[in-house]
This record gives C-alpha cells, sequence and structure tokens, in this order.
C-alpha cells in the first residue's frame, strides 16, 4: 500500500496538508476573462485565504449551472473570452501559492483533443480540473490523458449516487472529491441542504482524501455548518453574484474573508 | 451543388440501428455525459424501459394509445401529380395526419406510458415549434399528468399558436431567455430542472439526442414510422422496398424511426438538414445535451446557434446514431436552403393538396432537387417522411409568400 500523501498530485498534497492543521478549507470560484483585470480576483482570492482557487472556462452552454454562472459565463463570452485566452492570462501571472483548479464542460476539453488541452492547463500553471458533464463511467479517456499531464482530474459526487458507486468515485477522484450538495444547479441558496450532511458522511466512509461541499454555499453561516460535515466548501454564485454587480477584488476580498474567520472559528471547535 | 459527402453504396450490416453497444454507444458516439446527479435516473429510465419493451402488456397499451388517440396507422400516399413532373415515383408517409400534427406523439405516448409506469407524476419536456411540447400536454392531459414545458422566448413569439395549444391542453409553458433564446437552450434548461425533480418527474425527451438511453428509446418509439412504412411498401410497391428512404432532420427522430424500418434493405436512406443547422453535414465531435456526437462549433468550441426558417430543425446537432451511420456510409445527409423549403412546401400545396411543416418541407426540397440527377435518378421510387402537418408555419409563410 503506497502512502496516498506521496501517491497524491500537488494540488491534493496541499490540500490534505492544510487539512490535516485542522484548517477549514476554502476554494472561491471566479469565471476567466469576466472582466479585463479579472486575474486580479485571483490576487484578492489568494490574500483572503483561499486554499485553492476554481477557474471557469466558460461554454456557452452549461447545464449545471444556474442563472448567475451562466450570466458570468455570457458576460465573459461576449468580451471575447475563449479558453486560449484564458490560460495565457494565468500563465503571465506569478505563482500564487494556491492551486488554481479549471472547471469547464466536457465539449471544451474534447475540442483540441483532451492531449492538447491538458497540456495547456499545465502549462497555464493549472493543476486541477472538474468537468461536471463527465460522470465517472465516462471518465476513463480523460483519466489517463489528465494523469500523464500531472492534471488532477477531480470527480463530482451527488446525493443520489449509490455507495458502490461513491466508493468508485472517491477512488478515482484526484485533487479531492467534490460532493455536491443537493440536487440542482449551482446557485445561492438560503439555507444548506439537508442532503449535504448525509453525503459527505458517505463518501468518508469510503476515503481519507480531501471532501469540498459545494452548490449553494453562498454565507459564512453555511460555510460554517458545511464545514462541521466537510473539510472545506466551494463558494461560485455567491462571489459570482457581487462579481456581476460590479464589486472589485478589494470587496471580494472582504467577503472572502467572512467565509475564512467562519471556517477558522468552526475549526477551533472539537470537531 | 452543396452536398460534399460522398455517396457510397447502402451497407447492409448486422445489427445496424439495433440495440447500442455497451454504454450506450453507436460507433464512437452516444453515451452518458450527464452530470452526476442525472447518471441514477438515466439508469432508472434505462432499466424501466428495457423492461416494457419485453413486456407485450405495454407493447399492447401503447398500440392501443396509438390507434385510437394518434390515429395509426397513418397511410402512404402516392404524390401522384408531383411524381409525374419529377419523373420519380414519390410516395409520403403521412405523419402529419396524426393526432397533433406530427410524429412527435409517437414518442411521447410511449414515454408518458413509461413515465406512469415508472410512478412519475409529471413530464418536463423541450421544445422548439412547439410540436413536441403540444405533443407532451396532449399525452400528459390523456395520462392524467401534470406537464411542464421550457421553451426558447424567441420561439414562443414565432410559435404562438402552439403555446396557447399547450397551455389549453392544461401545460405549464417557462419561456427561456438564457442564450440564444431557441430549442438548445430550452433543452439545457429542461435538463437544469430535470436535476431538481427527478423524484417525481420524467423527463420526455423530443429527439435522438440526450444521454443514454434516449437516443435508442426515442428511436424505438418512432420506428413505428419505418415498420408501418415498410408494410406498405411492401403491399404498394413492386420492388417490395423503396429505392430511397427520405426524411428532414433536426435532433433527426422521425428520420430515426423511418430509417429504423429499412436499416436491413437495399434502400439509400438520405437525411435532409436545413442548410443553418447541419450538424449531421458540418458538424464536429463534440459532447452536448447528454451525448457524443456532431454539433456545430467555433474556432474556440463554443456551440454555435443554428438558424433555420422551420424552427424544429433549430438544432446545432444531431442525434448520434445519426453521426454513426454516417459514418459508416448507410445514410448520407445533405442540406438544403430555407428558400427551397419553402419552395418546396408550395409546391406541395399546390400539386396534392398538403400543406406541409417546413421541417417536412426540406425533404421534399431535396427530392425536388435532386430529382433526374445521379444523386436520385429518374424513375426510381422514394419514400418520404412527412413528419408534420404545416398550421404551425401559416403565418410565417404568410409573410414570405
Amino acid at each position: 500500500m503506497t502512502n496516498p500523501t506521496l501517491a497524491a498530485g500537488a494540488v491534493e498534497r496541499h490540500l490534505r496538508a492544510r487539512r490535516d492543521t485542522g484548517r477549514g478549507l476554502l476554494m472561491p470560484y471566479v469565471t476567466g476573462g469576466i472582466t479585463p483585470s479579472w486575474t486580479d480576483y485571483l490576487r484578492a482570492f489568494a490574500a483572503a485565504g483561499a486554499d485553492a482557487i476554481e477557474v471557469g472556462l466558460p461554454f456557452s452552454d452549461p447545464t449545471l449551472d444556474g442563472v448567475t454562472i451562466q450570466q458570468a459565463g455570457d458576460t465573459a463570452l461576449a468580451r471575447g473570452a475563449s479558453t486560449r485566452r484564458i490560460l495565457a492570462e494565468l500563465s503571465g501571472m506569478p505563482d500564487l501559492g494556491v492551486p488554481l483548479v479549471a472547471s469547464t464542460y466536457y465539449n471544451l476539453v474534447l475540442h483540441d483533443g483532451a492531449e492538447a488541452f491538458c497540456a495547456a492547463l499545465r502549462r497555464a500553471g493549472v493543476g486541477g480540473l472538474i468537468v461536471p458533464d463527465l460522470p465517472v463511467h465516462e471518465a476513463d479517456e480523460l483519466t489517463d490523458v489528465a494523469a500523464a499531464a500531472g492534471i488532477e482530474l477531480v470527480l463530482l459526487a451527488s446525493p443520489v449516487t449509490p455507495q458502490p458507486r461513491l466508493a468508485e468515485i472517491s477512488c478515482r477522484s484526484r485533487g479531492f472529491v467534490y460532493a455536491v450538495s443537493l440536487m440542482g444547479t449551482t446557485g445561492e441558496r438560503a439555507a444548506l441542504a439537508a442532503s449535504a450532511a448525509e453525503l459527505t458522511e458517505r463518501i468518508r466512509r469510503v476515503t481519507d482524501r480531501p471532501v469540498l461541499l459545494g452548490f449553494g454555499i453562498s454565507t459564512p453561516d453555511q460555510a460554517r455548518e458545511a464545514r462541521r460535515h466537510a473539510d472545506g466548501v466551494v463558494v461560485g454564485a455567491a462571489v459570482m453574484r457581487r462579481v456581476l454587480d460590479g464589486a472589485g477584488p478589494d470587496d471580494l476580498r472582504a467577503f472572502l474573508a467572512t467565509l475564512r474567520q467562519a471556517l477558522d472559528q468552526e475549526c477551533d471547535r472539537p470537531r | 451543388m452543396r452536398d460534399v459527402l460522398p455517396w457510397c453504396e447502402p451497407v447492409l450490416l448486422d445489427g445496424t440501428m439495433g440495440e447500442p453497444r455497451a454504454r450506450g454507444r453507436f460507433g464512437e458516439y452516444g453515451g452518458r455525459y450527464a452530470p452526476e446527479s442525472l447518471v441514477e435516473v438515466c439508469r432508472e429510465v434505462d432499466e424501466a424501459f428495457r423492461e416494457a419493451w419485453a413486456d407485450p402488456g405495454f407493447r399492447g397499451a401503447l398500440a392501443r394509445l396509438l390507434a385510437v388517440h394518434a390515429g395509426r396507422p397513418t397511410p402512404l400516399t402516392p404524390a401522384g401529380r408531383l411524381s409525374e413532373a419529377l419523373g420519380v415515383r414519390l410516395y409520403l408517409k403521412r405523419e402529419d395526419l396524426t393526432h397533433t400534427g406530427s410524429h412527435k406523439i409517437n414518442n411521447v405516448l410511449g414515454q408518458a406510458l413509461l413515465a406512469t409506469r415508472m410512478g412519475r407524476r409529471r413530464l418536463i419536456a423541450e421544445t422548439g415549434a412547439g410540436q413536441h411540447g403540444v405533443a407532451t400536454a396532449t399525452a400528459a392531459a390523456l395520462l392524467g399528468l401534470e406537464a411542464t414545458v421550457f421553451m426558447g422566448e424567441r420561439d414562443i413569439e414565432r410559435q404562438a399558436l402552439n403555446v396557447f395549444r399547450m397551455r389549453m391542453l392544461g401545460a405549464e409553458v417557462v419561456p427561456v431567455t438564457a442564450g440564444s433564446r431557441t430549442l438548445k437552450d430550452a433543452t439545457s434548461e429542461a435538463m437544469r430542472h430535470w436535476v431538481g425533480a427527478t423524484g417525481d418527474s420524467h423527463y420526455c425527451v423530443g429527439s435522438v439526442v440526450g444521454p443514454d438511453p434516449y437516443p435508442w428509446m426515442v428511436r424505438e418509439f418512432q420506428r413505428v414510422i419505418g415498420d408501418e412504412a415498410r408494410g406498405q411498401c411492401a403491399a404498394e410497391l413492386r420492388t417490395g422496398v423503396p429505392d430511397y428512404v427520405v426524411a428532414c432532420v433536426g435532433g433527426g427522430s422521425n428520420a430515426a424511426g423511418t430509417f429504423a424500418g429499412f436499416a436491413d434493405t437495399p434502400a439509400r436512406l438520405v437525411g435532409v438538414e436545413a442548410e443553418g443547422g447541419a450538424g449531421a453535414a458540418r458538424g464536429r465531435l463534440g459532447v452536448m445535451h447528454g451525448c457524443r456526437s456532431l454539433f456545430l462549433q467555433d474556432d474556440d468550441g463554443q456551440i454555435t446557434q443554428a438558424h433555420s426558417i422551420a424552427a424544429g430543425l433549430d438544432y446545432p446537432g444531431v442525434g448520434p446514431e445519426h453521426a454513426h451511420l454516417r459514418d459508416l456510409g448507410r445514410a448520407r445527409y445533405v442540406t438544403v436552403t430555407d428558400d427551397e423549403a419553402v419552395g418546396a412546401a408550395v409546391r406541395l400545396a399546390r400539386t396534392e393538396g398538403i400543406v406541409p411543416a417546413l421541417e417536412s418541407a426540406h425533404a421534399l426540397a431535396w427530392v425536388i432537387r435532386a430529382a433526374g440527377g445521379g444523386d436520385l435518378p429518374a424513375g426510381s421510387t422514394v419514400l418520404m417522411t412527412l413528419s408534420g402537418r404545416g398550421d404551425k408555419d401559416v403565418s410565417t409563410l404568410k409573410e414570405l409568400l
């Protein structure tokens, strides 16, 4: 049996190391190309204490995204954003000391071929990849290509995923396991879904990989509650709504600091 | 000539248009590229469909609904005057004469019956021209189910009468304002809604697209067109089988159902796409709406907007089985322009007394253009599926003519 920490890629090693100090993990999301100086948001996220940053590569038909992320994608595409341009802009950034995880739909991965896509991610300094319309049973062709390119392919688990399949997802996922908190699309919600606790508990039974809860986590209270079950949270729509409303990097830094604080408070309590 | 694909001799392959291979594959196309939250419900639909399709009770109940409610079998009409003018023998499979006026009802009655068998109480559907939405609303009313239909705002403007029809039948029509506000966006929105409603709702996909098992299941529910036509041709034609089988292709459900009846014959299969929505003729390999197939895309991999005067052909992709039939050379995919389709609709009206849907007029436009040339030699027998009636398009035509 190999040591899981040694076998893990850079994103996973980073997240495991931070988790093992007792820290609640925070992964904010930004749609690449949303504004001319969108990479400033990444700097703000890192400064606010993000443990990883998710960069969305916008797609014309985002079937798993709610209204906010859809609008963000449309805005970016209307500005002329493309995979190539976003990755070029990332390449020009200094190392933030925080792993970058790209997320996009499978069509964009296939467009120039999975090998070229993964190589381009790697050149841009991206370490992980989330593809919400690539479920585990279709992931074979990307798994090996991504691994060879040094890209950690993150798989998603859902509240309705049966337990044996959950074990397969947790085993094959790299970086972390993305726990989709509810049966629905991305977007802010009034409360953390009840399904979140049960799902994370079921994932924990089969893996010690970091588990991040996403979908609908929008407030410090929700982050605090999510932290009771998972290793951390993904926050997308709550960030992008503010960006769409005109919030700048400093505003986002302040918002994420409230989430950071909530996660830190929760970790002080016995789990 | 815009048709660039080589014409291959029909390839008779055992099992062509049979059950897809493992993991819902038609060659390299198909599959179940669904978000994890939809994977389980796709599996449930697959299991339920397999059981139902093997169950004579289900088959009998569906056959009865198709007969007493939808008006099947539909006739095979020889287009006498047009045949004479074109120098080919043209037969029309009259799906326009079904209840609700298009072939969509065949699939919808099958899926609605399946939904009740699965204990679902509500149907979700996407619609472009409104024909699938009307069919879904109809089947829901008939079987006591609720119906929610997603329709692009732009299509709602173009097809106001069908919107009214759906509402009159008791369906909820949800305008979709995202993206291009047409069929592809309505499909995306229906999928988003389904993610949050899998417990009580069945997504009644309207074409041979979507995650496995939909492309296969919808083709099976539509194969009644091809099976009936096969029998009618056997009785009507000296040769028993037509030389050419022609149907229009948006996602491709009426074509798939028609072709299924003739895949194991020497008939040449021709799918006719709209010039501005030619997924099979000009699409590039991709993944959208749950399956791997051919889609119109720009240089960055974004799906581009289709443009057609026929709202039902306004889809930038094509069903995975059509992509496979294209690669095999078993079917050929050609395109016609809006103008050609309108011209064909008028010509059918004036020679045969039939006003076709603009979608179906595309199939006819190819027959008119090709007849007498190398692609469709004089004296050939042609079976063409007339997938729907033109009532919904009368206001569009009125502005043009």
